[in-house]
């Protein structure tokens, strides 16, 4: 559903992306790999938030380069942010209706929240301003995510940023919209478990696919030490075991 | 009332038909209707140039409505509000003037509102300003709102003005007293090469008194907001006052703060800021399915809420 064409991105001099060929129909896709490798910029490109500067990117078949990112979300394709975005005056239930394209419907915003471990009562009326926590801020994003309920569902690096407690809980959410989604998901992570769930890895190293393949070959070859170390990907929840 | 002066009435009152519990009605300078109750009895000023509003002490849960709707073209008025609400009270006033222009005439409503509140009472007041027609005749709105809150009493108030006023200046004067609570939310939305002038002054005068005054503006256009807050803490107080503004296009805003302690223990903070919309919030938006012109209407109206 999924196709990446000879996708390059250069900036400042650099190549953060060199030559990407990917055919991705998976239910549950991981992306890891070294700080630096390309990941969020991938993952950016396919929402259309970054432009790249070679190659195309289809979905379900339909060239989508020069769409608009709200072109790609009426598609059905969702992004979550990495840092959350905050607005002064905007609340939880105006994102969460937004997403969903109706109005608000407190018994499914409910359960969007509740998905994410946030009680309804609390948080509908809240302002997503910096009165909100790191980890709930992420609990929202990824509400919102699941409010969009679309055929891919993009997030960049949902576990970073958040405490040890909220990750085991955020695990969790992961493992049960991999199980309740109709469509795709695809995430950047550095986390074992994570990984284990995926259905299949693409391992990202200096802005090109070293590995895509299914997960198990790959979290067996991660666990050989067959990547080393230098980053957190390999390890067991920020362990690092050198 | 014609049908646009029912248009009018919901969009200054969010009012579809007589309001329940006390009300004036003011449409072109006169009375269009009015209602006192058991404890809110409403009195045309002596002068008739305005009303005189008592609340009875005790008056809780209680309304007030005072709507006025400016349909000439080229009508001009200074209208005199004063309301005197008793002590332990707790009640809501619904203010709100609407201007059509459509004739070739400027039109002006010039209301100056005192508020006399007594001990530990308790006021909600909700202000909104709105201009429309397409005539070549301008609509001008200056209010004044003068404060004065007794000991422990609390004022809430929420003004705003949403649309279409080509120049405004805004005063707001409060004084409060010992254990005295201002909480003030003031919106400006100015378009085309219309001009605000806001200036928000109040007087922490009684040990423990409070105010926390957010004043938003968004200037789109060529329009002009100039926006001044100044808190004097004369006592053992707390005062806080937030300025916060989105500018578009070629819009201009001066925000400026002045604070003035002449009490050690005095506690004043003032914040303000002035950016653009940040990109990446209309990128967010973006991913929901909003385009870019949506987003900005969306960031906006969240903004102004």
């Amino acid at each position: 559903m999924l196709e990446l064409q000879n996708i390059s991105f250069h900036a400042d001099d650099k190549d953060i992306l060199k030559n990407i060929n990917l055919k991705i129909d998976d239910k549950f896709v991981a992306i890891t790999g070294p700080n630096g490798s390309g990941k969020s910029t991938l993952l950016k490109v396919i929402m259309g938030i970054i432009k790249p500067t070679e190659g195309r990117v289809l979905f379900d078949g339909q060239d989508i380069t020069d769409l608009e990112v709200y072109e790609r979300a009426n598609l059905g394709i969702s992004f979550a942010f990495q840092q959350p975005v905050r607005f002064k005056g905007l609340k939880v239930k105006d994102l969460l209706s937004i997403a969903a394209g109706e109005g608000v419907d407190v018994s499914k915003d409910c359960k969007y929240l509740s998905a994410v471990g946030l009680c309804a009562k609390d948080y509908l009326n809240r302002e997503i301003n910096d009165t909100l926590s790191g980890g709930e801020m992420k609990r929202i994003e990824i509400a919102m995510a699941a409010a969009r309920g679309g055929k891919l569902s993009l997030f960049d690096e949902p576990e970073a940023g958040i405490d040890l407690w909220s990750f085991q809980s955020l695990i969790k959410v992961f493992e049960n919209l991999r199980r309740v989604t109709n469509g795709n998901i695809m995430i950047i992570s550095h986390q074992e478990r994570i990984l284990e769930i995926a259905d299949k890895i693409i391992y990202l190293k200096d802005g090109v696919v070293d590995r895509f393949d299914e997960s198990a070959k790959i979290m067996s070859e991660l666990n050989m030490g067959r990547y080393g170390c230098g980053c957190a990907y390999s390890q067991k929840e920020g362990a690092c075991n050198g | 009332m014609d049908e646009l002066e029912k248009r009018m009435l919901k969009e200054v009152a969010e009012l579809d038909s007589l309001p329940v519990g006390a009300f004036n009605i003011r449409s072109n300078g006169e009375s269009a209707g009015r209602c006192s109750t058991a404890n809110i009895q409403i009195e045309s000023r002596e002068s008739g140039d305005g009303i005189n509003v008592y609340f009875k002490d005790g008056t809780k849960n209680e309304s007030c409505h005072i709507p006025v709707i400016i349909s000439k073209s080229g009508h001009k008025e200074c209208v005199y509000n004063d309301f005197f609400v008793g002590s332990d009270c707790d009640v809501v006033i619904v203010a709100g003037c609407g201007i059509s222009n459509c004739g070739g005439h400027d039109s002006q409503h010039d209301g100056i509102h005192t508020f006399h509140i007594g001990k530990n009472s308790k006021v909600k007041y909700v202000e909104k300003h709105y201009g429309e027609g397409n005539g070549t005749g301008k609509r001008f709105m200056n209010p004044t709102t003068v404060v004065n809150l007794d000991e422990g009493a609390t004022m809430e108030m929420d003004t705003s003005q949403i649309a279409g006023i080509n120049d405004t200046y805004r005063i707001t004067k409060a004084v409060l007293g010992p254990g005295a609570t201002l909480i003030m939310h003031d919106k400006i939305l100015t378009n085309f090469d219309q001009t605000a002038k806001a200036e928000i002054t109040v007087e922490l005068n009684g040990d423990d008194s409070v105010c926390d005054i957010v004043s938003r503006g968004v200037a789109k256009g060529e329009s002009e907001q100039d926006v001044i807050i100044d808190i004097a803490g004369n006592a053992k107080c707390k005062g806080h006052a937030e300025c916060d503004s989105i500018i578009m296009d070629k819009g201009v805003i001066v925000a400026t703060p002045k604070l003035k302690a002449t009490c050690v223990d005095a506690s004043l903070i003032h914040e303000a800021a002035i950016g653009k919309i940040a990109g990446e919030q209309i990128i967010k938006l973006m991913t929901l399915g909003l385009n870019e012109q949506e987003a900005e209407q969306k960031i906006i109206e969240g903004f102004l809420r």
